[in-house]
């Protein structure tokens, strides 16, 4: 399988976390990421879509284990990482990074700016002393910052600034593959183009590779070439982007598409209904979305269906493609 | 000023977090209260050999048990030794034991709260059963133990002393590194491929210091109480080296011929602690934003 070019493969990555229940010691498994599979070739950028708490941002950190996985395997270059020792995969780290969503957490605040972008470089042993803040000043330069911000603490920039310096920091080992986990949705409108723009033309410059975590279809479609729908811990649907808005197949991703605000009245539709605003946790085998989907029908309830390819790379998880 | 991101910056635009904390500070009139006893108190250790009038080791017993007189401030004790004199070198022994044994406990505290909490599952586990088990000794009956054991002495005291209230600042420190450590800027280092140690020290342990500091501020106070206690049980300083819990354990027996000489050390007691715990609070509630808008 490494002889393709895709650059990571995620091969059915579960993330669970358990709570314990009161006065048993049952455990009850809470399904974050349930076997999620995708791969992306190098240079692409693959956008992962879903509503809040559907397990996006587990699986961008399941990936790049920052939080360890369940289960499942994950290949980058060919290279199971989910196996790697502590230290083997400490050494691989450069070449995959996160940037995270909020700008305000993710920047150490004892730390100035020159320490945060630079530290990478210091810890790799590839530049220390002058040649480090040189580094430095280059990649503040690279993400439209000055290089006089290096002596500055993160306190001093506003959340766009920030952002810069994490996405500063993310490219400063010239990594291949970036995981980025909705990297504009705290920002304000005006400056999450600038963030976007910066964003592709790293990617253009860099050659880089993006797993794009966002809950936002607009900013999504703007930046990705393919787009991988989750619910509820799953992949649903998962098309080249023009395809998915252009043929949505799942009831789900027809939703997403369908509630993305429009400026003309005149093509406002009627809302298509979603029989339940809070499903209950799944007892076992059926489709998860079955108890908020309209189509829903008997074999639903007792099937779960699997992500068929539809034609044309197009997935959908789904008895009745529609 | 209104925050922009088109390419404008304020460098002044939000004060450094020292400037604002020492701006909660100084309302806490108490607490300044506390910070300058606290000052005083370091230049009379410091200069006592300087301010003190008599040698306080010098008996004359044709003056024994004098009152306060111009002569000597505080009044003269049993051997006529002059209790002022006795007294400034007492400080020295208050401070240095309750500094010591404090430095001793944060140590071992935040390496102990550090690996628990940065590590967790078993470790974690292991180390915070050993703080509770820890915690069960009554502390004091410990020390006094360990003392009779090994014999008094200043040094022993402040490792005892030391090594037997470290698991308050262990505990703190554990959970300050539990949520730190789930921080994104943390999860950055460990993405950039940092190394444990390095986190723990330049990305965790900065930001979880200055509860420690508060905490450990309190804990001097109880340090030199402790000492005090020891001194007076006879366990602590030994005479003819002058502490202040020894001139009030030698001054009880003329309680009632001579009050200043268990009045005035009492006092000293009560003074330097009262001010570290009033400074420890100041310190606290102006570091913890919730608590800023009370006073």
């Amino acid at each position: 399988m490494s002889q393709n070019n895709f650059l990571l493969e995620v091969q059915d990555l579960k993330k669970y976390y358990y709570k314990e229940g009161f006065l048993t010691s049952d455990k009850i498994p809470i399904r974050a990421v349930n076997g999620i599979s995708f791969s992306i070739r190098k240079g692409e950028t693959l956008g992962l879509v879903g509503e809040s708490g559907c397990g996006k941002t587990t699986a961008g950190k399941s990936i790049l284990r920052l939080i360890e996985p369940t289960s499942g395997q994950v290949f980058f270059k060919g290279q199971d990482i989910v196996r790697l020792d502590r230290e083997g995969m400490r050494k691989l780290r450069p070449h995959m990074q996160f940037i995270f969503q909020d700008p305000y957490e993710s920047l150490n605040p004892r730390m100035k700016v020159e320490e945060i972008v630079g530290e990478g470089l210091e810890v790799h042993r590839v530049a220390r002393g002058k040649e480090k803040l040189r580094r430095v000043s280059e990649l503040l330069e690279k993400v439209g910052l000055h290089p006089q911000d290096a002596q500055r603490y993160p306190h001093e920039f506003s959340g766009g600034q920030r952002q810069r310096i994490g996405i500063a920091r993310a490219i400063s080992l010239n990594p291949e593959l970036i995981v980025a986990d909705e990297p504009v949705s705290a920002l304000d409108v005006s400056i999450q183009a600038q963030i976007l723009n910066l964003l592709m033309d790293l990617r253009d410059q860099l050659g880089l590779t993006y797993l794009f975590i966002s809950h936002d279809l607009r900013v999504v479609k703007y930046v990705s070439d393919r787009i991988a729908v989750m619910y509820m811990g799953k992949i649903v649907e998962m098309a080249h982007s023009e395809d998915l808005f252009k043929r949505p197949l799942h009831h789900y991703t027809q939703v997403l598409l369908k509630a993305i605000p429009k400026l003309d009245l005149s093509q406002i539709r009627e809302r298509p209904l979603l029989k339940e605003e809070h499903p209950s946790p799944p007892s076992g085998h059926e489709c998860l979305f079955q108890a908020r989907c309209p189509h829903s029908r008997e074999k639903c309830q007792t099937e779960e269906p699997v992500l068929l390819d539809e034609g044309e790379d197009h997935f959908v998880a789904c008895h009745f493609v529609s | 000023m209104v925050k922009d991101d088109c390419g404008l910056r304020y460098p002044q635009m939000m004060e450094s977090q020292l400037k604002v904390f020492w701006r909660y500070f100084k309302r806490n009139r108490l607490a300044i209260f506390g910070l300058i006893v606290i000052a005083v108190l370091f230049l009379i250790a410091g200069l006592a050999a300087f301010l003190a009038p008599y040698d306080p080791g010098q008996t004359n017993v044709a003056l024994k048990l004098n009152r306060p007189s111009p002569h000597h401030y505080l009044g003269t004790d049993q051997l006529g030794r002059d209790v002022f004199s006795r007294m400034l070198y007492g400080s020295r022994i208050s401070l240095s034991v309750g500094f010591v044994a404090v430095a001793i406990s944060i140590f071992i505290g935040i390496l102990v709260g550090a690996v628990a909490g940065y590590y967790g599952g078993w470790t974690d586990n292991i180390l915070m059963r050993f703080v509770d088990t820890m915690l069960c000794f009554p502390t004091f009956f410990l020390i006094l133990t360990v003392v009779a054991l090994l014999g008094p002495g200043i040094f022993k005291i402040m490792v005892v002393i030391g090594i037997t209230s470290w698991m308050g600042t262990s505990r703190f420190v554990r959970a300050e590194f539990l949520s730190l450590r789930e921080r994104d800027f943390t999860q950055a280092a460990k993405a950039l491929g940092v190394k444990d140690l390095r986190i723990i020290f330049r990305h965790i342990l900065p930001n979880a210091l200055a509860p420690v500091f508060v905490t450990a501020t309190l804990d001097v106070a109880t340090a030199i109480l402790v000492e005090a206690g020891l001194s007076f049980l006879g366990f602590g300083v030994q005479p003819p080296a002058p502490s202040w819990g020894n001139i009030l354990t030698e001054g009880r027996t003329y309680i009632f011929d001579a009050w200043w000489l268990t009045v005035f050390p009492g006092l000293a007691i009560l003074m330097t602690v009262l001010s570290f715990n009033l400074l420890g609070e100041g310190l606290r509630d102006a570091i913890d934003p919730r608590l800023r808008g009370r006073r």
